[in-house]
């Protein structure tokens, strides 16, 4: 493999992995701080990339901007989504046991694919990028790398960093961290913790949500999407240490490195290296990469 | 609580009698049970199916060989690990005299084994697993539609033939992707070329950027690929969207492009693909078929519709012969074997072991056609290797 090749591929690998931690990180959100073991979060994948294909022709004919204006309407729906659903199902959740959480989301996936089926069908989908993005890059003489692509990624970027912030730099991030750890004393200093771990799980869905819409023109849009997500987005999250946004988005890099590659050199097992990789990490550290404390 | 008992004694009874009483009505009618998709992924493919089917029985006036049908339906879920079960409910549960299924080629391998131990009629109208009409072959197991060989074989003569010496094929690594490009290979070897880079990746998986790589780096005359739904949507777009359709043509068999054009969009335009059936036929019984089917059920049909109507025509001509008597199984049988199917596709018989020998199409992606080009390979039998009839 020459040099050339090499650096399209890992550019391959950066840019699966990013997109894999958008989805993730929502996960990791939802699974480490509210303690739930939302199986549903492929759903909202497959619900993002359904609503940017029927959305953009609404927004480009009222608002102008397709693409963009169903992006903008498609995250306050998430957001409100995510609300409702916290409110009606997840919220009875928390002290239960973790076979009834499964159960619970379960059902979720499978209501959520029949009202897909029923409202939009079962035909394949394909959601155009904006204009202005939709030209591609020459890569070194090797081959030509789509711009919406590299927009991606970039997007994908500026959200870890942004969550980042959140959590790390806000009042609010130290009041979700807080919960995490100690529920009960957070709530007796006198912190809204019902309303947290509802705005907490709005904001994992919203990720999930916004992950689909912007990952639509590049994967189209078809029936069963989210499932496969959403098995590559658990592994993520257990390898990089359940509730750590830094460790999804090094395990996401991970993965996404082993899988790319693992692709090219040794395509007889690709299909199982990324299970071996974490079956390797647990072994070596059980809590994952990074431990929430 | 007396009452109670009372009541659910009359109602066992009515129950026993009506179930009675629907038995000896029932035997005047042949059961036909149809195991396929009608959830998931295939769902789309199932429905064309059984509306083809029912097509064809509606146009002999809702009776094969003299006799009217009672159907039985089971969602399949395209799931290998129900197979077994589904295909019991039918034979044993419903008694079905012939059982048509299905879309998937994992769950048609079990159905097949199921229909070899019980001597059940089986008719394949889609899954292309080569098993079913080479190992597995039985004088009771017939398909109307293709073997995964076929649509692969013919575009690697037309590959060849069109001058490509060095081809990269690129697939799932599962059963029908081993089969098509194995197809595709001896095809391509026939005429003159060789397959240099042999690329798959785990079903699925549709993460295609790295393979891609590959394929630039390669610089191979052209490229095969056998994908199908989401997976056949997103490859072509990602094939377009790396620039590699300006220099180097992608082939495929129809299902790349087959029912998913419209998401393809301008990246499918021009490919060429082969298959059974294409847009724009000059068959007279494709326009007639089409313009009824149209009438039935306000939709276009598909190959999947012309395969479940074939899968009637089939059973049509077994059961004419037999005057509608399932119990004389060999005649029956016989009668399929020597049939000649009018189909949409253009007329069609059988192999020894029960696979279409049909001509094989060329088609160019036009619109959201699958333009008829041209003949690929004229009366294309599968080589059924390890059938033993």
């Amino acid at each position: 493999m020459d040099i050339a090749v090499f650096l399209v591929q890992c550019l391959n690998a950066v840019q699966y992995g990013l997109l894999l931690f958008l989805v993730a990180s929502g996960l990791t959100l939802i699974f480490g701080i509210l303690g739930v073991i939302n199986l549903a979060h492929g759903s909202f994948y497959m619900i993002g990339a359904y609503l940017a294909y029927a959305l953009a022709p609404w927004a480009a004919a009222h608002l102008g901007a397709g693409f963009f204006g169903a992006l903008a309407i498609g995250l306050v729906l998430s957001i409100v989504f995510g609300y409702v659903l916290e409110w009606a199902f997840v919220s009875y959740l928390y002290q239960r046991e973790h076979l009834q959480q499964v159960l619970m989301t379960y059902g979720l996936i499978l209501v959520f694919e029949e009202l897909r089926s029923i409202i939009v069908g079962d035909d394949v989908h394909g959601v155009a990028p904006p204009a202005w993005l939709s030209g591609s890059v020459a890569l070194g003489g090797v081959m030509s790398y789509p711009v919406y692509r590299l927009f991606m990624s970039g997007v994908c970027i500026a959200i870890a960093l942004a969550l980042y912030a959140v959590l790390t730099r806000t009042r609010v991030g130290m009041a979700i961290r807080a919960g995490a750890t100690n529920r009960e004393m957070v709530q007796s200093l006198g912190v809204d913790i019902r309303l947290l771990y509802r705005i907490v799980f709005a904001a994992g869905v919203a990720l999930a949500v916004f992950a689909g819409m912007i990952a639509a023109p590049v994967s189209s849009v078809y029936p069963g999407m989210g499932n496969q997500v959403l098995i590559v987005s658990f592994v993520v999250v257990v390898i990089g240490g359940i509730g750590s946004i830094r460790g999804a988005l090094l395990a996401s890099l991970l993965v996404g490195f082993v899988d790319t590659f693992g692709k090219v050199f040794i395509p007889q097992i690709a299909g199982i290296l990324v299970y071996l990789l974490m079956a390797l990490i647990l072994l070596w550290r059980p809590e994952g990469l990074f431990r929430t404390s | 609580m007396i009452f109670h008992r009372a009541m659910l004694v009359r109602a066992v009874l009515a129950a026993a009698l009506c179930t009675g009483a629907g038995g000896v009505a029932a035997q005047g009618k042949i059961k036909v049970g149809f195991m396929l998709p009608y959830t998931g992924t295939y769902a789309a493919l199932g429905t064309a199916i059984e509306n083809g089917f029912r097509l064809y029985v509606q146009e002999q006036g809702g009776k094969l060989g003299g006799r009217e049908l009672e159907y039985f339906k089971v969602d399949d879920e395209s799931e290998p690990s129900k197979a077994v079960d589904n295909i019991n409910k039918l034979i044993k549960r419903d008694n079905v005299d012939v059982v048509v299924g299905t879309v998937h080629s994992g769950v048609v391998m079990a159905m097949a084994k199921v229909a070899k131990d019980t001597n059940t009629l089986l008719i394949v109208p889609n899954a292309g697993a080569g098993a079913v009409t080479g190992p597995m072959c039985a004088p009771n197991i017939f398909r109307s539609s293709f073997s995964n060989w076929q649509p692969g074989y013919a575009m690697g003569k037309v590959a060849g033939e069109r001058g490509a010496k060095k081809v990269a094929t690129i697939t799932w690594k599962y059963a029908a992707g081993d089969e098509s490009v194995e197809g595709f290979k001896e095809g391509l070897k026939a005429s003159g070329g060789d397959v240099v880079k042999e690329l798959t990746l785990p079903f699925p998986n549709v993460e295609f950027q790295a393979l891609l790589t590959e394929i630039a780096a390669t610089k191979p005359d052209a490229v095969y690929a056998f994908f199908a739904g989401g997976g056949a949507v997103k490859f072509v777009k990602d094939y377009a969207a790396a620039g590699l359709n300006k220099t180097i043509p992608l082939y495929g068999p129809g299902f790349l492009t087959d029912g998913t054009l419209e998401a393809q969009g301008a990246a499918a335009q021009g490919m060429l693909t082969t298959l059974h059936y294409a847009d724009g036929l000059d068959v007279p019984k494709d326009k007639a078929f089409r313009a009824d089917y149209n009438k039935a059920y306000k939709t276009t049909p598909d190959v999947y519709a012309v395969q479940g109507y074939d899968a009637a025509q089939m059973l049509g001509a077994g059961l004419a012969a037999v005057n509608g008597d399932v119990g004389k199984r060999t005649q029956l049988v016989a009668a399929i074997e020597t049939a000649h199917i009018d189909s949409p596709r253009g007329a069609f018989t059988l192999s020894k072991a029960h696979n279409p020998v049909q001509d094989i199409y060329l088609r160019k992606v036009v619109g959201t056609e699958n333009r008829y080009e041209g003949v690929a390979v004229k009366a294309l039998a599968d080589p059924a290797k390890g059938c033993g009839m």
